[in-house]
């Protein structure tokens, strides 16, 4: 793997594509805990890390992993955890910790089958509602989703940007297909990759307001350490960083954070379109899902059915523009997933007139290109 | 005397914080934080590398008011966000303050393991035997037979010592002291801070308004009292029999240890894996 990265193919695991990508973008801390299937992701970086002058550490458990990576990344260092459904679980509390406190930092959850302990090795997407919604309180989150090898790299380096540059956690959702399936990739030479750096305060620091709004809605982050002395705290704050009780302040403070969001949507909606252009049916789908899409779609044209594929990156903030022209586009649109409907009911918010069809397994198999193209022949 | 006080406290305090705090008159968190910036004043640690972090809690309140770089957590979390920037910037002297239920209740899985993988971080737990801040409540140290708001009828289950159980985790340095035995309390923490490796300070502290006005001393003063009968230092306490220590508290250093700590283990870890090269 990766001796270089002057674009030699290699043939990498989609766990071991996020380790180069995480390093590529600049990631030097992973804390995590052992769980499948997403452990190669930690015993990669125990080898890498070091390497680099980064650090890694085992801890305790899922819950102290969350707190540890958001303690690294307040003094400075890009950081990282991998997790898959169970552990995913245990992060919540110091994930929306790192929402209120803006803290950059990415959580990769490998899912897998099932509830509670599930499919250890089983793929499914059962997870997408709890990376949106599963720390409590109103907190903006943003998720990625990735489907392939090359995702795998490359969605990465986007979620250490999108981080630092939006001061947000950026959950990957990821499955066991695409962690455990090995294919070839070229990794990008690193001098012409884009990194983005958080952006720290230039003035005194007697003028450093660490929550202070501006017209971005991100302030500039000061790492402990820095001269920049100041109070971070998960209780709702005024510019200061000190807790409020005041309701115009907590008012403001709240909808900045999601105002960052909605003021960099375009960057951070992702999505891809394939066979788009005479499509009069659509597949829209996520991760693993959207490549059993590909091929079911282009199933269907030899038969004759005008399909496409939308197929998102971005899962939250939702890409509902992208979505938005599919559906106005086509007379009907295919949503399949790993799990009962939870990106096909985002799919139907964006326009509840719109004929929104389903194909769910949660049985821990994969939906078949033979299913998909079986659905849009009658459709 | 009092012009050093307030020299410390203009130099310590944070002036754009809204006072007043959030502490019930006579509460001895104050105590234990004017100890803490007097133990600081004295080792001359520079403000820009201190870093202060907390859990949730009464306790967890005391970093806000002072001027470090200061990290208000969740609840029994704080050992974890701290040994995350001790690690990522081993040049910072980070100093962390949790409660009794913080860090042996709802932390107490992060409390051992941070005591057994000996970062150089220093622990302050402030031990007032009951959840003050929720009402008065129960917790991990809450002696047996005693009342709280959740145990009405009596206590029925046994308190931890923090201090054993942190010499038993493995930590390099662990103390006990009081908010009564102040000047020794300064010198406890401020060896604690100069420890290499993980030190615990656990200071018995006075929560009169939730566990003293249930257990018959209503007041600060009883309880000072009730410390200053009941703390038995550790050097005296190996001349008693367990008779004699029945009901009784040490007080003092309880183990002072060296061993290697995580970050000098982890700069070999390092050095080691420099010399490696990536196998394709």
């Amino acid at each position: 793997m990766a001796r270089d990265q002057n674009g030699k193919t290699r043939l990498l695991q989609g766990n071991e594509a996020m380790v180069e990508g995480a390093l590529a973008a600049g990631c030097r801390f992973f804390a995590g805990y052992p769980i499948t299937p997403a452990s190669e992701i930690a015993e990669l970086m125990s080898v890498r890390l070091p390497m680099v002058d980064g650090t890694f550490i085992q801890m305790e458990d899922e819950i102290a992993s969350m707190g540890v990576i958001v303690g690294a990344s307040l003094a400075g260092v890009k950081s990282l955890t991998a997790t898959s459904g169970p552990g995913f679980s245990l992060m919540q509390e110091n994930l929306g910790f790192a929402c209120v406190t803006e803290v950059p930092c990415v959580v990769i959850n490998v899912m897998r089958g099932g509830a509670s302990t599930g499919l250890p090795t089983s793929p499914a997407q059962g997870d997408v509602m709890q990376a949106r919604w599963g720390s409590h309180g109103t907190h903006p989150i943003i998720v990625l989703s990735v489907s392939s090898v090359h995702d795998c790299f490359e969605i990465t380096v986007h979620a250490f940007n999108l981080s630092e540059k939006y001061r947000i956690p950026v959950v990957i959702l990821s499955d066991e297909v695409v962690a455990h399936t090995r294919e070839a990739i070229v990794l990008p030479d690193r001098k012409k990759l884009e990194v983005v750096e958080r952006i720290k305060p230039s003035m005194p620091p007697e003028w450093y307001q660490p929550y202070e709004d501006n017209s971005r809605g991100v302030p500039p982050m000061a790492s402990f350490g820095d001269g920049y002395r100041h109070h971070v705290t998960g209780l709702v704050h005024d510019a200061h960083g000190h807790s409020t009780q005041r309701p115009e302040e907590i008012d403001a403070f709240q909808r900045r954070l999601f105002r960052k969001i909605t003021n960099g949507f375009y960057e951070i909606q992702m999505t891809k379109s394939m066979l788009m252009e005479d499509a009069e049916v659509a597949v829209i789908a996520y991760g693993s899902v959207s490549r059993s899409a590909l091929r079911g779609i282009r199933m269907a044209r030899k038969k004759g059915v005008k399909a496409g594929l939308l197929h998102l990156v971005t899962l939250f903030p939702f890409p509902k523009m992208a979505v938005s022209g599919v559906l106005r586009q086509c007379r009907a649109v295919l949503v399949p997933e790993m799990n009962l409907g939870q990106i096909s009911r985002e799919v139907k918010r964006v326009n509840t007139s719109s004929k929104v069809e389903k194909i769910n397994r949660i049985d821990g198999q994969l939906i078949t290109p033979e299913e998909i193209c079986e659905r849009l022949r009658e459709m | 005397m009092i012009a050093e006080i307030t020299r410390i406290r203009h130099k310590y305090l944070r002036h754009d914080k809204k006072f007043p705090h959030v502490w019930c008159p006579g509460c001895g968190i104050g105590i234990v934080l004017g100890s803490l910036i007097r133990a600081i004043d004295g080792l001359g640690l520079a403000k820009n590398d201190l870093v202060l972090a907390s859990g949730i809690g009464c306790s967890g309140r005391l970093p806000a008011y002072v001027d470090f770089n200061t990290l208000h957590t969740t609840h029994g979390r704080a050992l974890t966000f701290s040994t995350g920037i001790k690690l990522a910037n081993p040049s910072l002297n980070v100093l962390t303050v949790m409660g009794d239920g913080d860090a042996t209740a709802i932390g107490g899985n992060h409390f051992i393991h941070a005591a057994r993988r000996n970062l150089n971080l220093t622990a302050i737990i402030i031990n007032n035997q009951i959840y003050g801040m929720t009402g008065g409540q129960y917790s991990p140290t809450t002696p047996y037979g005693s009342n709280s708001t959740t145990s009405p009828y009596g206590h029925i289950e046994h308190a931890f010592s923090i201090a054993d159980l942190a010499v038993t985790s493995g930590a390099s340095y662990v103390a006990r002291g009081t908010v009564y035995h102040v000047p020794a309390l300064d010198k406890l923490i401020s060896r604690g801070i100069e420890k290499e490796g993980f030190s615990v300070i656990e200071i018995m502290t006075n929560c009169h308004t939730q566990y003293g006005r249930r257990n018959e001393m209503s007041d600060p003063v009883t309880m000072m009292k009730w410390f200053k009968d009941h703390a038995v230092t550790t050097t005296r306490a190996k001349k008693m029999s367990p008779e004699e220590l029945k009901g009784k508290f040490s007080i003092g250093v309880l183990t002072d240890i060296d061993k290697p700590s995580y970050t000098e283990e982890y700069q070999k870890i390092r050095d080691r894996a420099k010399g490696r090269e990536v196998k394709s």
